[in-house]
């Protein structure tokens, strides 16, 4: 029977998909307030875009602040920031229809969604930073090179991008199986995705701050932070944007995904812990950089914005609003968010500002180099933000506010666990 | 209780009272705690010869195998190696292949600057090789100089960042990146035996050679204990083949 509906409801669905009347009913009748964030986020990207080819046009180097000693800059970390957030919200969005946790279920449509746009922003972001795109299509297959780190990036990203693209449209399609098959493999290419990314600076042995098997595991804690705060706060910017009361199902969801919110809190606070208290033994340079991200330079962007703003703060309002003040989890999710832009930031540019010869004791390289993003670079980071937003307020309505149909809770309810039972069974 | 305590029959407490094992144990605590504060300069001064390719196996992979001598102490900072190095290979303003570090020791005894030459050290575990995604540099099989195709590159820059040595720089004219290749494509390749550097400098600083080949000035500098010979950041395990000493 329910098997019946679902096929009937399927096709229904791929045949209102070929009818554009539908998708610009959508679109008609809004308020003047959704009009407006849409131009106003669509501008944004579009200057950020043509920042980005101004850049292009003019030379990358004379219009970034990148230089010789420190050649990666706030796109490579803008970079990471946008496909770690997009495998932590694919992976958190799996719990539901993958691993059968049913709670996770009414947040998995805008959680694939928003990780296909997420890691289609990191791209972008990306392809301004790369000097040679169009080469690194023809020679990433034609030319491979198996121990590049980087190689691995762009392979398992394809990878990745097709089994969440893939996943997404079997959900919308309604074919739960294959969209279970699809999942699997994409929580995989993500996992794997983004512990080589860790990798990429983890094995880079030149530079000691980033040197080491942590990176690589750090990510998948920092991950799915990332993907909490980033589901929680899109979700409460649905309801608004689409001036719905939130049912059952969504507030209970939101309930355990700010529970998983705690729990990879406090992990990434503990591997922040153990990354300061072993960065102090090691060389010279290496304790400068930690002292320069403790009591130097870099002070304010570790102490407010990574661990205040970004862990502190928002573990508090988790704690204490979880199930109760979806305001306040939306100000931590936005806070999280925010502070993890921050964590990337640091992360990518303390590996660079100890010179390679600083130990050597040459004038040249006596002190830590510096390095603060150009005109350029940080109007291309808020076109990522900018297509990150329009495509978030155009999602909810081309994909009518990604809703789960009822059925589909139902149909699948004998596979799914329900995690609220077994609470109140402990 | 303490009836049985006789302090007339206690031993002295002293270093000859204590086990040879014990004394042993400490001394090396102590070597321990000065060794990783010193660590870091020291390696610098200890002779990496017995770590040397050569030494490991017995025999060189690449004949002739391409390697730099540098008599650190006999620079003057003069430059004429880079500026032979630019115009040999159209280096641009606003990069270099080779350069001079300036180093102060203002409590030395008598001199109390001396100059080092830095260039591409030719690694043999390149670390900018095992990063480059598509092969654009590459160890070459023959002559084992660390090449550039540079039509392969996509500018990503991971081998700049991967660079122990700070070697690489991106170059616009060719929109690749560029580096020093011993002067492979503008002369070795050409039938001349030295890199520009070499030949311009007035000061027989920088010494050219095979270190397969016995009769090489490399060969005998590096295959000998009597003087120390160094190479920058052993550390990173990249093997380099560009050597230092004095003399």
């Amino acid at each position: 029977m329910s098997q019946n509906t679902q096929k009937n409801h399927s096709a229904e669905e791929v045949e209102s998909f070929s009818k554009w009347g539908i998708l610009i009913k959508r679109f008609t009748g809004l308020s003047k307030s959704f009009y407006l964030m849409l131009a106003f986020f669509l501008l944004i990207a579009v200057v950020g875009i043509g920042a980005g080819f101004h850049a292009m046009y003019i030379g990358y180097s004379h219009a970034y602040n990148i230089t010789r000693e420190i050649p990666w800059g706030i796109l490579i970390s803008t970079y990471v920031f946008f496909v770690v957030i997009s495998t932590g919200l694919f992976i958190v969005s799996s719990l539901g229809y993958v691993f059968g946790l049913k709670d996770f279920m009414s947040i998995a449509k805008r959680a694939v969604f928003l990780s296909i746009v997420t890691v289609l922003a990191g791209f972008t972001v990306i392809f301004f930073e790369v000097e040679n795109p169009f080469r690194m299509a023809i020679y990433s297959l034609i030319s491979p090179n198996l121990t590049s780190n980087l190689w691995w990036m762009g392979t398992l990203y394809g990878a990745y991008l097709f089994f969440i693209i893939t996943a997404f449209i079997l959900l919308l399609t309604q074919k739960h199986k294959l969209a279970k098959y699809a999942g699997f493999f994409g929580v995989i290419a993500a996992v794997v995705a983004n512990t080589n990314l860790g990798a990429e600076f983890g094995m880079l042995h030149a530079r000691e701050f980033w040197y080491g098997a942590y990176l690589p595991i750090y990510f998948i804690p920092s991950a799915i932070m990332s993907g909490c705060a980033t589901i929680l706060f899109f979700t409460y910017l649905a309801h608004k944007v689409n001036n719905e009361p939130m049912d059952n199902a969504g507030t209970k969801a939101l309930g355990v995904t700010t529970k998983l919110g705690i729990l990879s809190i406090c992990i990434v606070m503990f591997f922040t812990a153990w990354k300061i208290i072993t960065g102090f033994v090691g060389t010279e340079g290496k304790i400068e950089a930690f002292k320069a991200m403790l009591i130097g330079k870099y002070a304010l962007n570790f102490w407010l914005f990574e661990i205040s703003i970004g862990m502190a703060i928002p573990l508090i309002l988790y704690i204490l609003f979880r199930g109760k003040n979806m305001e306040m989890i939306f100000v931590g999710s936005a806070f999280i968010i925010l502070g993890i832009f921050f964590m990337r930031y640091d992360l990518v540019v303390l590996g660079q500002i100890v010179p390679v010869y600083y130990e050597l004791g040459v004038s040249e390289y006596e002190t830590l180099l510096t390095y603060f993003p150009s005109a350029h670079e940080i109007l291309i980071v808020l076109g990522g933000i900018g297509i990150v937003a329009t495509a978030f307020l155009l999602g909810e309505k081309v994909f009518n506010a990604h809703k789960v149909e009822v059925h589909e809770n139902i149909a699948n309810s004998s596979d799914l666990i329900d995690l609220t039972k077994t609470e109140t069974i402990k | 209780m303490f009836k049985n305590l006789n302090f007339d029959k206690l031993k002295l407490e002293s270093p000859n009272s204590l086990p040879e094992m014990e004394r042993r144990k400490f001394l090396k605590m102590g070597f321990a705690v000065v060794g990783l504060l010193a660590g870091g300069k020291i390696l610098y001064l200890v002779s990496i010869v017995n770590k040397g390719f050569a030494f490991q196996k017995g025999q060189y992979p690449y004949k002739p195998y391409y390697s730099m001598l540098i008599y650190q102490n006999r620079c003057i900072d003069c430059e004429l190696c880079m500026e032979a190095c630019v115009k040999t290979n159209q280096v641009p303003p606003y990069g270099y292949r080779t350069t001079i570090l300036e180093r102060r020791m203002p409590k030395a005894i008598e001199q109390k600057i001396e100059f080092i030459p830095v260039l591409c050290n030719q690694c043999n575990k390149p670390p900018c090789v095992k990063a480059c995604p598509t092969r654009a540099t590459y160890k070459d099989k023959k002559n084992g100089i660390v090449m550039m195709n540079p039509q392969k590159c996509i500018g990503c820059k991971t081998c700049m960042v991967a660079c122990p040595y700070n070697a690489r720089y991106y170059k616009e004219e060719i929109r690749s990146i560029d580096k020093c290749d011993f002067c492979y494509e503008s002369r070795l390749s050409k039938g001349v035996k030295f890199p520009a550097c070499e030949e311009a400098c007035p000061a027989r600083v920088r010494i050219f050679g095979d270190l397969s080949d016995p009769n090489s000035e490399v060969y005998k500098m590096v295959h000998q204990l009597e003087k120390t010979v160094w190479v920058l950041r052993p550390e990173t395990g990249a093997v380099p083949n560009v050597f230092y000493t004095r003399g």
